[in-house]
């Protein structure tokens, strides 16, 4: 199973029951369409109850009168209070430099360590390969206690560092491990044409494997990309100081003041921290669904 | 012949300059870290304060200590119970994706926003859902006239452990699903039209040819489900912070209490060393069931 058929599936092998047809317009209503529409209401709620929620005025968010579901006046008060009168702008400079440094160095670490596992073959590669499988299957939840440690010991605690050096524990073995399978599907001839005609191993691997593999590094890029910006323990472990939080620590750390929620804001928050991924994720559907499929293939 | 074209020419050489960057990360915050949380789990370590060998001490005071096993019990109760649902449900939607339906890629590609959005923030969504106080979901219960008080959602240990639970079913089903499609567009029609010939109902095409093809990639799926399930922190910590009088402290979530906002460095480590069994059961049994693919598929058993 490789990952491109995986992304593209055939047209007919779409259509898994061949009789389709025997099907009523109402039968298929009852059984596909109403099951399918309920996913989509339950997924999608939480997002319009975030977005309307955003640009309610505080009186009608409290009120028990009327249609919670929609809004009378909106307004963009939230988003004011939030862009201009917290430092929710600074969590997202921050959020973007992280993730942006972090994914572009375990991109190119992934794709040394990928080439040299896959295609260099040297002796012990295949338990290397095994190790960073196992490796991704680390959960950062029982590693951040000894990594704070191991942060602080380098004096990164409470700094951008701490975050670009410790996410990559992460974004390697998962950019290793889907590159892996991308430069298995690229042909053995190439590279061996290229070794007769006189090309060096770099040449072989700037030249001709990761042009072809593209594909393989968006969807990694852009999977270590929303892996970065969602990341959360250690964001919330390693940081301490509100200028440079990450935006998800920043928004569940210091938008909630004492007992008083600050409802509006807080959407208006979740609302704008989740748009950028989603809008990426918009643009690379397909990247990113290879690369979540390809991650669990063996 | 320079350095460089002998080394360009020796794979064993140029594989370990390679790997480099890689190793030395993963080495310095991945190994040495894992190893150093075993050592601080035997240690009564405390932040700003090195700590002396102290034996199984911290187990065992775990092993006594009431929240803990309550955590432990929450994190079983929330793994078994979040992963069935994400099972049935992301099979069902995979199933539901798979038929020849209109507007397919949309759905296909709306279905996965749960699982992509930064949970954390998805989880401040769900904490306003479940306000006491302006709970849409009672709201509409209460329209209906199917209840006449607002639900409690996250003041009673029983009513948090379901929420939490219906939260994190939300954010893994679209990865079930997705990931089960995948595996479902690789069987061959061919199969489906064989047994319909020999008059095999929906349900036998089903319960013969659709599950056991999919059963190596179900394995797989459902234990990165299993594993990030029982490590689950974000959500937990969002909206509830392990209360109401701990009834739904995870594992994860009693660690980081304990080692970072109580300085138990020690103990939460211990906690965290805990989860590990648990963990490496997850992973034999999707070895097992990679196997059993081989197996399936006329290969040899490894």
């Amino acid at each position: 199973m490789s990952s491109s058929t995986v992304a593209t599936p055939s047209p007919q092998a779409g259509d898994s029951v061949g009789m389709s047809y025997l099907d009523t317009p109402a039968r298929k209503f009852v059984t596909i369409y109403l099951p399918l529409i309920v996913f989509l209401i339950v997924l999608l709620f939480p997002f319009y109850w975030m977005a309307i929620t955003s640009v309610k005025p505080d009186g009608e968010l409290l009120s028990r009168t009327g249609n919670p579901f929609w809004v009378i006046a909106p307004t963009l008060a939230h988003f004011d209070k939030l862009l201009f009168r917290t430092a929710y702008p600074e969590w997202m400079w921050n959020t973007v430099f992280v993730s942006v440094v972090a994914t572009a160095f375990s991109l190119a670490a992934s794709v040394f360590a990928a080439y040299a596992i896959e295609r260099l073959r040297f002796r012990g590669s295949k338990h290397v390969g095994l190790s960073i499988f196992l490796a991704y299957l680390v959960p950062p939840s029982i590693l951040f206690i000894p990594l704070a440690a191991v942060v602080f010991k380098l004096g990164l605690f409470d700094t951008r560092w701490a975050l670009i050096l410790t996410y990559p524990t992460f974004l390697i073995p998962f950019c290793t491990w889907l590159l892996m399978g991308y430069f298995r599907s690229i042909p053995f001839e190439l590279e061996e044409c290229a070794l007769i005609d006189g090309a060096t191993r770099w040449q072989i691997l700037t030249k001709i494997v990761l042009p072809l593999a593209v594909p393989g590094l968006i969807s990694a890029g852009i999977f270590a990309f929303t892996l970065s910006w969602n990341e959360f323990i250690y964001a919330l472990t390693f940081i301490s100081s509100s200028e440079i939080k990450t935006l998800p620590v920043g928004v569940v750390t210091e938008l909630v003041e004492g007992d008083v929620y600050h409802w509006g804001p807080l959407m208006a928050g979740a609302l704008l921290g989740s748009l950028p991924v989603a809008f990426i994720y918009s643009f690379f559907v397909e990247y990113y669904v290879s690369g979540l499929t390809g991650s669990v293939k063996e | 012949m320079t350095f460089l074209d002998k080394l360009q020419n020796n794979r064993n050489a140029l594989g370990v300059l390679f790997m480099l960057p890689a190793t030395v990360l993963l080495v310095l915050f991945l190994t040495y870290p894992l190893g150093l949380g075993v050592w601080l789990g035997f240690t009564d370590t405390k932040v700003g304060r090195d700590g002396v060998w102290i034996g199984l001490e911290n187990y065992e005071y775990l092993w006594g200590d009431a929240v803990t096993r309550l955590a432990l019990f929450n994190t079983l109760f929330y793994t078994f119970v979040a992963s069935v649902f994400k099972f049935v449900l992301g099979l069902w939607l995979a199933l539901l994706l798979n038929r020849n339906i209109r507007f397919k890629t949309f759905f296909r590609a709306v279905i996965l926003l749960p699982y992509i959005v930064p949970t954390a923030l998805s989880a401040i969504a769900f904490w306003w859902i479940y306000d006491a106080q302006f709970s849409i979901i009672s709201w509409m219960l209460v329209k209906m006239g199917l209840i006449d008080r607002y639900i409690d959602f996250l003041g009673e240990p029983w009513n948090a452990r379901l929420s939490v639970i219906a939260a994190n079913i939300w954010r893994g089903v679209p990865f079930v699903a997705i990931t089960l499609l995948a595996g479902l567009q690789t069987i061959s029609p061919s199969y489906y039209e064989a047994s319909a010939i020999d008059g095999a109902t929906r349900w036998q095409q089903f319960r013969f040819v659709t599950l056991p093809l999919l059963t190596p990639i179900i394995a797989v799926v459902m234990t990165f489900s299993v594993l990030f399930t029982f490590t689950d922190f974000q959500l937990i910590y969002v909206i509830t912070r392990g209360g109401p009088l701990n009834a739904t402290h995870l594992m994860a979530t009693l660690s980081f209490q304990r080692a970072i906002s109580g300085g138990a460095l020690g103990e939460g480590a211990a906690i965290s060393i805990a989860m590990v069994p648990f963990l490496l059961a997850a992973i034999m049994f999707s070895y097992f069931g990679l196997q059993r693919r081989a197996w399936q598929q006329g290969g040899q058993d490894k």
